[in-house]
């Protein structure tokens, strides 16, 4: 009997789950105190809950494989699936604070994995206020890419201290990445596969890209 | 009749965040010892052996409320005070004399000195961690009012201390949130600390205090760390690795004494190092005295090493000093006020000698310590004070530390009923 109350969120037909079911409001309040689980330090981090297949038990994540992209409020996840796809070899995470977000992401891929053997292995989500946690999660210099889609740019004064991207947190996201830079097939998918690039294109608006690399640090003398 | 209850506690609750612990600060030189409680500094200057008169013509005189954090440079000429007036009070430390003061948008929560005595950090409320330049005030001459650049900040998230490195090289915040930041202190710091060192990451509670042990073969020193979880952690700044963690609640004998820990009891309030004998005081909530810990830095260890009460007295410390130069260690116990109770702001000193791994610790008597009943009666506001109000001030200074420090449980029943303001829900009914 329980098994038939899941499915109904998730479509008969695609098998995968329906968005209605899982629709939360825009904005969730990351200044807000939230009691949500967070790893003490990148190494008590679970690979092997969000792995399973690359990482059967929970012993075997010891730096050999560490997650290298991660999609800072990763929304319902389109960018991570199309990711997933391009870049087998890759282990990327999202992070998305509202829970019943996650959740229909958590539900996504967990779908695709089952209709698809082999396939979206290298892809998770996590619920977690990347503000303030990012630390928790990555090492020094780890991530290769990280991925902002869309920055609310918290026009009021007041609200600036919302704004995911601020010349404080731009410290810390310098500290989780590697400096480096290559050619990149990514740039493409900005705009064709996230949610918010797709609702553009629908609605015949213009799109616009930033990309930044994180640069070496020269030597104090200036 | 729930939704009531709930408002009751969180009335009274509101009432005890206001109350500040009393803060004690010795000069390096034991030339002087400096008392805060509430909006009050005293200060005792040791080789006049008397009262020591502050002299502040620097913008608004005096703190108009709780001072939240006072320390002198390592060098011994500066003496910042800051606090819930919003304002970073510099002071010369040789004539006593407010050099400069700066304004902060938010309350202060913690201070720090560079090692060259040219930059005074702060920390606010709200997690940014701000920097003066006060190069020059060496020389007497009145700043006036300097505005303050922000050097770094943790997210939203209070830090109740800051610290460099000794070498100078690195700044240490601490935060609510369970970490500890390390981050290259530049030579410009106007212009901002944007290289992060490394995260000390592994407290499980908010880290209220931080302390370097010096170590010839570790010019960096070694982080020993207190924190709300009870315990004390070492660790390796530069790399950010733990190194060893000690259960000093548990070891000091706290955890023994009920069946089921109190949750949140036995946060550790503060930290010293002392030069010789690498011992660190450990001051923890509910415990009446201290416990010294030892570092033994090949081995990269913390082990308890004793135990120390104050005989006849219910002394829960609230802050602690060291004076290298004459080996004591200096407590204090205190609050800005008790609104309960109507007691004056009070505050108690206490004095340890012979701090040493081979000898015993020596609590000294009233008329032991260096300054005599001369000192007491300055820094206490009087030479005895009401010993029935110590353990009433002690579950205050508990109280309003965990309201400020420890995030919020709302219990889930009347969820709904806190949401009734918001805009969306106003719209639906």
């Amino acid at each position: 009997m329980p098994e038939t109350e899941v499915k109904a969120t998730i479509s008969k037909s695609t098998g995968l789950p329906r968005k209605r079911f899982y629709r939360a409001r825009a904005h969730s309040n990351p200044l807000s105190d939230s009691h949500f689980p967070v790893p003490i330090s990148p190494s008590q981090f679970d690979y092997s809950l969000h792995y399973p297949q690359i990482f059967p038990s929970s012993d075997q994540a010891d730096g050999s494989r560490k997650i290298q992209f991660a999609d800072i409020g990763c929304g319902f996840g389109g960018l991570l699936i199309s990711l997933s796809t391009l870049f087998p070899e890759t282990l990327m995470i999202g992070m998305e604070l509202r829970d019943k977000v996650t959740e229909y992401v958590k539900e996504r891929i967990l779908s695709l994995r089952v209709a698809n053997p082999g396939q979206y292995q290298n892809v998770s989500v996590v619920r977690t206020n990347s503000m303030k946690y990012i630390p928790n999660y990555f090492e020094k210099a780890q991530l290769t890419k990280m991925f902002f889609l869309f920055p609310d740019p918290h026009f009021k004064e007041k609200n600036h201290r919302r704004r995911v991207i601020s010349p404080f947190l731009l410290d810390e996201y310098a500290y989780v990445l590697k400096a480096e830079l290559e050619a990149d097939p990514v740039v493409k998918l900005l705009s064709s596969a996230t949610e918010e690039g797709q609702k553009v294109a629908r609605n015949g608006g213009q799109t616009f890209q930033a990309v930044f690399r994180r640069i070496v640090p020269s030597d104090q003398t200036s | 009749m729930e939704e009531t209850e709930a408002e009751a506690e969180v009335e009274s609750n509101r009432d005890n965040v206001e109350v500040a612990p009393a803060l004690i600060a010795v000069h390096p030189e034991q030339t002087s010892v400096a008392v805060a409680v509430g909006p009050d500094l005293r200060v005792f200057d040791l080789l006049a052996g008397s009262a020591a008169s502050l002299v502040d013509e620097c913008g608004a005189p005096f703190h108009k409320d709780s001072i939240r954090a006072i320390r002198f440079g390592s060098r011994g000429k500066l003496f910042v005070s800051a606090g819930d007036d919003k304002t970073v009070k510099i002071w010369s430390t040789e004539s006593w004399r407010c050099v400069c003061t700066v304004s902060s948008e938010k309350r202060v929560s913690a201070v720090a000195i560079s090692e060259d005595g040219c930059h005074v950090c702060f920390a606010d409320k709200f997690g940014v961690v701000w920097v003066v330049d006060v190069a020059g005030s060496h020389e007497h001459v009145a700043l006036g009012d300097r505005k303050p650049t922000p050097l770094l900040s943790h997210y939203c998230s209070i830090i109740p201390s800051l610290e460099f490195s000794p070498d100078g090289r690195f700044i240490l915040s601490a935060d609510r949130d369970s970490k500890i930041r390390v981050t290259n202190f530049p030579k410009k710091p106007l212009n901002g600390a944007h290289e992060i060192q490394s995260f000390c990451l592994g407290h499980t509670e908010f880290v209220s205090c931080l302390a370097f042990v010096h170590a010839r073969e570790c010019p960096q020193g070694l982080l020993v760390s207190g924190s709300g979880d009870s315990t004390v952690r070492l660790w390796d700044i530069s790399s950010g690795v733990l190194l060893d963690t000690c259960e000093v609640a548990a070891k000091a004998g706290l955890l023994e004494s009920n069946g089921e820990a109190e949750e949140h009891g036995h946060a550790v309030t503060d930290l010293c190092t002392t030069i010789s004998g690498l011992l660190i005081a450990v001051a923890i909530q509910s415990l009446q005295g201290l416990v010294l810990l030892s570092c033994d830095v090949s081995a990269q260890t913390l082990s308890v090493s004793k135990v120390v009460s104050i005989a006849g007295e219910a002394f829960v410390p609230t802050c602690l000093g060291f004076s290298p130069a004459e080996g004591k260690l200096w407590m204090v116990t205190g609050v800005s006020s008790l609104p309960a109770c109507n007691y004056p702001p009070l505050s108690r000193v206490r004095v340890i000698s012979a701090i040493d791994a081979e000898q015993e610790p020596v609590v000294l008597g009233d008329d032991e310590i260096p300054g005599g009943e001369k000192l007491l009666e300055t820094l206490q506001g009087s030479a005895s004070v009401d010993e029935s109000a110590f353990l009433a001030a002690a579950e205050a200074v508990k109280t309003a530390m965990r309201n400020l420090l420890i995030k919020k449980q709302y219990p889930a029943d009347n969820r709904e009923s806190r949401k009734k303001t918001r805009n969306d829900r106003k719209l639906k009914m």
